[in-house]
């Protein structure tokens, strides 16, 4: 295992590097004025624009470019995001909290449902269950985040008014950024808890159905799927019946012997789950309002903010690029072969 | 082939919607004919400026968007770019695709090590977070929308061809030509990549639909078509501003968005439901 761990682990520096150089390097074609926001803390600094390309080599060749500014954002200095009006480092700090809240809560009920839903629907293969489990998946891949938002919206916003779009009410914002209030986490759900503020509580929780919901649906259709096919092909092993055999109940069968083994295509899936999550949450915050990383490189796409395009295309990357290695991990945890091979 | 689809009547019904979906794009200019003066047919003709849009009538069959655009006409116009980018966006990935996997996986060795770590970069990226940035940086547009997705889409592909060619170049076949004296790009295009490519070109085929998604959800960002313009994300997005009714009618505006919302799914859940049958098909597990 620690072998395997050392190997994967130095292929890290490796995708980081390769992650940057190809970001910068689409950077270079933009004008040198362009990409000033990349090195400023400060907005006013920008009124010395000839001072700051001076400074950060922004005409020179490209590798004394890169390294200048691959100095900058090991030390964290990533500029300052005009769409989110501060340094990017804080934009990431201010908006990833919501970020991971709403991917988490779209997340467990995914896993919950989506492996219950694919091992019965492989254990009842062809009857309505399994029917009802395909029709799930396929209209799940099909309907896409911002059909489905704009409509959960239109239902539970326009017609019944109950699950409002945003991350909180405007009394509920007025409070939490009040001296009464400690974020502890950032993490709303856990912190009004954590302050004792029930109804702060509640707050987040209507304004987070809607997207966890929209996330949900289309994730969990890959999760059903995989789960079955998976479950599907273990049931038909030869150990499963000579468990039935030697007379295992049949729940055990399903739930001891089968289950475990057909999980570990499921595990490695969850990095998949990520990338949908991940994805998902581009068009899913946009769609709901929801302040989170999606939005805000959305916004700075749209409004052509450098820093904010960059330090967003960073956290994407390195989120994902660390959920496809504890993925790896996972897998050579609980399948033997890998760590060997 | 055939025969194996006859027997999953719901591939028939992906298949039926596929083709429904084709020929409204090629009678486009008869079930929607372009205005008189107008210049581009892409372009969706206005009924006035009002902002609020209108429900079905007679004259607009779908009913209008804000601004008063036609959604009938841009739905049907929208079939036909639809179309135009997915199959524009899958032959640019599968070009790149097919080039640089065969290479790597024909030749070996370090220019297969460089152009597999290429793909790992690329492949590090969550496919529309690297598109979004790409779009930002080329300038918004559906043409660059276009470029951005097939820049991130090849890697799979090239990916997926490799290895394929890993195990068909090992064939006596192609030892037997080299042994003939042929050479490496007769053998590269003649034998191994013929034998090679039928996978790519099927998965390929069949993402027709999710590139779809992506360009309409990068048009919904605003990052796509331009205003006006006949596309399913750009009309999708005019429905934004009119999830909420009126207090008496609440769902007044549902057709703004389940009109050409629906169309994207049924789109799109024909590529789907014909790109299972395929894979049960392609898959050997499941015989």
């Amino acid at each position: 295992m620690a072998s395997y761990l050392i190997r994967r682990l130095a292929m890290l520096p490796f995708v980081a590097l390769g992650v940057t150089l190809l970001l910068f390097a689409l950077l270079q074609l933009l004008s040198p004025e362009m990409r000033a926001s990349l090195y400023v803390k400060d907005p006013r600094q920008l009124s010395a624009l000839e001072s700051v390309i001076e400074t950060y080599h922004l005409r020179d060749p490209f590798p004394v470019q890169y390294w200048t500014w691959l100095k900058q954002i090991l030390v964290g200095d990533l500029g300052y995001s005009e769409t989110a009006r501060m340094p990017v480092a804080e934009a990431i700090k201010a908006f990833f909290p919501a970020t991971f809240e709403l991917a988490l809560t779209a997340f467990v009920p995914t896993l919950l449902v989506g492996i219950w839903l694919g091992t019965k629907a492989a254990v009842y293969q062809d009857r309505p269950l399994d029917h009802f489990s395909r029709f799930i998946a396929i209209t799940g891949y099909s309907l896409p985040s911002f059909v489905l938002g704009l409509l959960l919206l239109m239902i539970f916003y326009g017609r019944f008014n109950i699950l409002p779009p945003g991350r909180f009410s405007l009394e509920a914002d007025l409070f939490i950024h009040s001296a009464n209030f400690t974020p502890f986490t950032g993490f709303l759900l856990l912190d009004s808890l954590l302050n004792g503020k029930l109804w702060i509580f509640w707050d987040a929780l209507k304004h987070l159905i809607l997207p966890a919901a929209t996330l949900f649906y289309n994730s969990v259709a890959l999760l059903t799927r995989i789960t079955r096919s998976s479950m599907l092909e273990e049931i038909h092993k030869d150990y499963v019946r000579t468990a039935r055999a030697k007379g295992v109940e049949e729940s055990d069968v399903i739930n001891k012997h089968a289950r475990k083994n057909a999980l570990i295509p499921v595990i490695t899936s969850s990095s998949l789950l990520l990338v949908g999550l991940l994805g998902g949450v581009v068009i899913t915050e946009t769609i709901f309002n929801y302040p989170g990383i999606g939005r805000w490189g959305v916004n700075a796409a749209q409004q052509l903010d450098i820093a904010g395009i960059m330090g967003f295309a960073l956290v994407s990357a390195t989120l994902f690029v660390l959920g496809n290695l504890a993925a790896d991990l996972l897998y050579a945890f609980v399948d033997p072969r890998v760590r060997l091979k | 082939m055939l025969k194996r689809l006859r027997k999953k009547p719901l591939s028939l019904i992906g298949l039926g919607l596929i083709v429904f979906f084709a020929l409204v794009a090629l009678l486009a200019p008869l079930l929607a004919p372009m205005a008189p003066n107008a210049r581009d047919p892409y372009l969706i003709p206005q009924d006035g400026y009002t902002s609020d849009p209108t429900p079905p009538s007679s004259k607009h069959w779908f009913g209008t968007t804000e601004q008063q655009y036609d959604l009938y006409y841009g739905i049907i116009w929208g079939t036909r770019t639809a179309f135009k980018i997915g199959l524009t966006i899958i032959s640019m990935a599968l070009l790149v695709g097919i080039t640089l996997g065969s290479l790597a996986g024909y030749y070996g060795g370090w220019l297969d090590e460089v152009l597999m770590r290429f793909t790992d970069i690329i492949l590090a990226f969550p496919a529309i977070v690297l598109a979004v940035v790409i779009v930002a940086v080329l300038g918004p547009s559906l043409s660059m929308v276009v470029l951005a997705i097939a820049l991130v889409a090849w890697p799979s592909y090239a990916r997926l061809l490799r290895a394929d060619i890993l195990s068909v170049k090992q064939r006596e076949f192609v030892m037997a030509s080299r042994a003939l004296g042929a050479t490496d790009f007769w053998i590269l295009t003649r034998r191994v990549i013929p034998n090679a490519i039928f996978p790519v070109l099927v998965v390929a085929s069949l993402d027709i639909g999710s590139v779809v998604i992506t360009a309409a959800a990068l048009s919904f960002l605003g990052l796509g078509a331009p205003m006006g313009y006949a596309d399913w994300g750009q009309l999708i997005s005019l429905s934004r501003n009119w999830i909420l009714g009126t207090p008496q009618n609440p769902l007044q505006f549902w057709y703004t968005a389940v009109i050409p919302g629906g169309t994207i799914f049924l789109f799109v859940l024909g590529w789907n439901l014909l790109g299972d049958a395929f894979r049960d098909i392609l898959d050997p597990r499941q015989k």
